[in-house]
């Protein structure tokens, strides 16, 4: 997409409008939990889904969205995203915990946008995969227009990002510049020491706090350690770890060394190899968030197989598809299709990999990742069945309000360009 | 105006009498009053009177400012002006030397890009060309800080005249500054933005903790070891306990969102500075009760983009708009001053503060912006920002209105003492 484009559809954005109650008539509704309705109707109020079905009687005071011979289905969620942040990767250290997306988000990337044309409602905004133990996550949804704060999904678990393998053993530089660890054993190394430190720093923090309830004076508080106090929100399981990596043997370390240090991986991202060992990625709980047939970009990508994904799920692993890139997040529902092809999964199946399953990944399944009564109006609109290579992304809703709507897209677009020129003129008659 | 001319001879040639009266000019008092044909009286470098009819001290120096305009002399709110052309960089001295491994840092306890020890007022340096350029221009004083590091260091606060360095300080330390662009190359710490945002929170925490465990050994050392010195956390918590006002990084309304919340995270008094898409967000900030400094440095296309690159409409929009920001403050009752912002010469400066006066910042807005509410944001308004008895005798005399184009800046006076601006009587 050019720059150009990118501009018409930042100013687009500003379509997205709030209607108290909103009824959405006529389309085959992928409701994902409870199979799929032809000629529904899903009716949101307040920004919830208040009913769906055939027979659901519409206020008078509803908006109408016509879906007729179009496909509803929920908001796609990414469970690995690198869009609407200032920085990624914090590289200097081994342990990067002290960083934190948040920090950094910025509400004007027009890839938040573009997400919204592909039907991504929520993305799993991560750290880059230069440490060992990276940076924390933001949850976000794609309230384009919105600010930071805005963006961020209320109530999600906060996360943080972990990398095995080639990234973080080879981003230590060279000479005596270089950063350890630089072998696939020095970055287990890191992750343990990281963890004996953190339970070292758990420790001291109780022990001041009991002696503080005891009523004892003169205290002085631990130093707070912003690298440290995220590692024991690990360990006290408020904290899900989202690890990067790529083959059989460094997934059976990193669940090996989290068993030993007390906690648990809650997804594999990428996880190429996954299908070799999905059974003990199943025994841990980990869920896993891989591609569809993205691989041999480097060496430990090479042996992997577009069967990955379905392959894990008949083992009972919980996964998804992720996109890892602001261009595949706009055809996530084309990468899920792909796992009928490859492996045979269902439509149901499929379209579960980009919706309930990276929800239930997050911890936010109880709030989006399917349509249902009660949950956050966070819905997609196709023209066609969205595991079909036809389908374009018509609206895409969160919290019901509109947030893309494709035909005033097409409509603004003269009229930025239009604003573009004025300012450009405006800029020459200036500087003249 | 020929006696004038002599006498302003005459005064640079001898030390100059302690007391002037400048009689017959139009004089903004800074507060909002003026005073059409009025006097101004200064005796020993602070203002003792100033009225329509004020009887002229004997053995002052009568200053026949009839038809001129007087003003309270600008403040640049944010400067290294008085601190040495172009300081070098600490980071860059020591790129000149192949760099050690020592000179990595790998993680907050090396203390990256912190200076926070440094203050502006040891640093001061008369022979910086741009005092006597700035004071041309009608910069009375300025905050003046390094600039390098994520803790550059400690502001001071001073008057752009003085026979020896000293002399300038009006008043130290009068903040700290913080930069949230990283120091160095990536594989230093904190190499990214993130890493600076983390060092910052981490910075601040080990501060308040240094206080925390000093204040303890100090009441009862018994059983305590004695906290070690830390040159660089002394500053951040004196920051924290005295109020500093802590200059923090904003220019776009997503960054000054982001820097209040950082602020609040770090128990200090922030003051935010850059803010040039603060038209978008002057709600926030009028709701935050935080002042600004904002750039007198509009954003501008740069000289060495490819001239053939499409620029986003945001991009345009920012550019297009920026000027306005400071109007659209005023109307929101958000206090803020101005700054140059590294710009070559002043007039730059007062050239783009004429296009937020064209972009809807009324005069009088500008005019405090530039004096009292910069003075006030740094705790001086009692001792200059406007004409009144008491206060140092910081002023100009200009041909006419100061924002108009065109109009001369005559006569400079700094803590009394009266600067003729060389072609100035052309």
């Amino acid at each position: 997409m050019t720059r150009a484009i990118s501009i018409l559809l930042l100013l687009a954005a500003a379509v997205a409008a709030r209607a108290e109650t909103l009824a959405i008539r006529g389309g085959t509704i992928l409701t994902v939990a409870g199979g799929t309705i032809e000629n529904g109707t899903v009716l949101i109020r307040d920004g919830k889904i208040a009913a769906v079905g055939t027979d659901v009687s519409i206020p008078t005071e509803a908006t109408l969205i016509d879906a007729s011979g179009q496909f509803v289905m929920p908001g796609i969620i990414d469970a690995h995203s690198h869009i609407a942040a200032e920085s990624i990767n914090e590289g200097s250290v081994s342990v990067s915990s002290m960083t934190g997306i948040e920090d950094v988000l910025d509400p004007t990337d027009i890839d938040i946008y573009r997400g919204l044309a592909g039907g991504v409602t929520t993305s799993n905004v991560l750290h880059g995969s230069a440490n060992p133990i990276g940076g924390k996550n933001a949850v976000i949804k794609h309230r384009y227009g919105k600010d930071a704060k805005g963006l961020l999904f209320e109530g999600a678990l906060p996360g943080i990002k972990f990398a095995m393998g080639e990234n973080p053993k080879r981003s230590r530089g060279s000479g005596p510049a270089a950063r350890y660890p630089g072998t696939r054993m020095g970055v287990i190394d890191v992750i343990r020491e990281a963890f004996t430190e953190a339970r070292a720093y758990q420790k001291k923090w109780k022990e001041y706090e009991e002696k503080k309830r005891d009523g004892q004076k003169g205290l002085i508080a631990p130093r707070r350690d912003l690298e440290l106090e995220p590692l024991v929100e690990i360990l006290e399981g408020k904290r899900l770890v989202h690890a990067h990596c790529y083959r059989a043997d460094e997934i059976l370390q990193l669940l090996r060394v989290a068993e030993e240090m007390g906690f648990r991986i809650a997804t594999l991202q990428h996880v190429l190899e996954g299908y070799k060992v999905a059974k003990e990625i199943r025994e841990h709980g980990a869920g896993a968030s891989t591609f569809s047939d993205w691989w041999a970009y480097k060496m430990e990508a090479y042996d992997a197989i577009p069967y990955n994904a379905a392959l894990m799920v008949e083992k009972g692993v919980l996964v998804s598809i992720n996109s890892d890139s602001a261009e595949e997040a706009r055809h996530l529902n084309q990468e899920a299709a792909k796992t009928m092809k490859w492996g045979g999964l269902t439509e149901d199946q499929a379209l579960a990999l980009i919706t309930i399953n990276p929800a239930k990944q997050l911890r936010i399944d109880d709030r989006v990742g399917s349509i249902e009564v009660g949950k956050d109006a966070d819905i997609a609109i196709f023209d066609h069945h969205p595991l079909s290579v036809y389908a374009v992304a018509q609206k895409t809703l969160i919290d019901g309000e509109v947030y893309f709507d494709r035909a005033r897209d097409l409509e603004r677009r003269a009229e930025i360009e239009t604003r573009r020129k004025a300012l450009l003129e405006k800029r020459k008659g200036e500087s003249r | 105006m020929v006696s004038w001319a002599v006498l302003a001879t005459l005064a640079a040639m001898t030390d100059g009498p302690g007391s002037y009266a400048v009689t017959g000019a139009r004089i903004l008092i800074g507060t909002g009053e003026v005073i059409e044909n009025g006097v101004l009286v200064v005796d020993d470098g602070l203002i003792v009177g100033v009225g329509e009819r004020l009887e002229v001290p004997e053995g002052a120096w009568v200053i026949d400012a009839a038809g001129k305009t007087v003003y309270p002399g600008f403040i640049d709110a944010l400067s290294s002006v008085g601190l040495g052309r172009k300081p070098e960089a600490p980071e860059a001295a020591e790129a000149k030397e192949p760099r050690k491994e020592e000179a990595l840092a790998r993680g907050p306890e090396d203390r990256p890009g912190t200076y926070s020890y440094k203050a502006a007022a040891d640093e001061l340096s008369l022979s910086d060309d741009r005092v006597v350029k700035w004071r041309n221009a009608g910069f009375t004083s300025a905050v003046t800080v390094p600039e390098q590091g994520i803790f550059s260091g400690q502001a001071t606060f001073i008057n752009l005249a003085g026979e020896r360095e000293r002399e300038m300080v009006v008043r130290t330390p009068v903040g700290l500054r913080v930069n949230l662009a990283p120091p160095g190359t990536g594989r230093s710490f904190p190499g990214s933005l993130m890493g600076v945002v983390a060092y910052v929170k981490q910075a601040f925490a080990d501060a308040a903790h240094y206080r925390e465990s000093w204040s303890a050994y100090d009441a009862a050392p018994l059983g305590k070891p004695r906290p070690t010195y830390d040159r660089t956390l002394e500053a951040l918590a004196r920051a924290q306990s005295d109020g500093w006002p802590v200059l923090l990084p904003a220019h776009e309304a997503h960054e000054i969102e982001r820097v209040l919340g950082l602020a609040s995270e770090l128990g200090v008094k922030p003051v935010l500075y850059g803010i040039h898409e603060g038209y978008a967000a002057a709600e926030e900030l009028s709701a935050a009760r935080i002042p600004v400094l904002v750039s007198l440095k509009w954003p501008d296309r740069d000289k060495d983009a490819d001239p053939d690159a499409e620029e986003p409409l945001r991009v345009l929009e920012l550019r297009d708009r920026a000027p306005s920001t400071p109007g659209v403050l005023e109307k929101a009752g958000v206090r803020f001053g101005l700054y140059t912002d590294g710009v070559e010469k002043p007039d730059e400066a007062t050239a783009n503060l004429r296009k937020a006066v064209a972009a809807g910042l009324s005069r009088e807005g500008a005019l405090r912006a530039l004096t009292l509410d910069a003075a006030s944001i740094f705790g001086l308004e009692d001792r200059l920002g406007s004409l009144e008895p008491g206060k140092i005798a910081n002023f100009f005399v200009a041909s006419g209105d100061v924002f108009d184009e065109g109009t001369k800046i005559e006569t400079v006076f700094v803590d009394g003492k009266k600067f003729e601006v060389r072609g100035g009587e052309e």
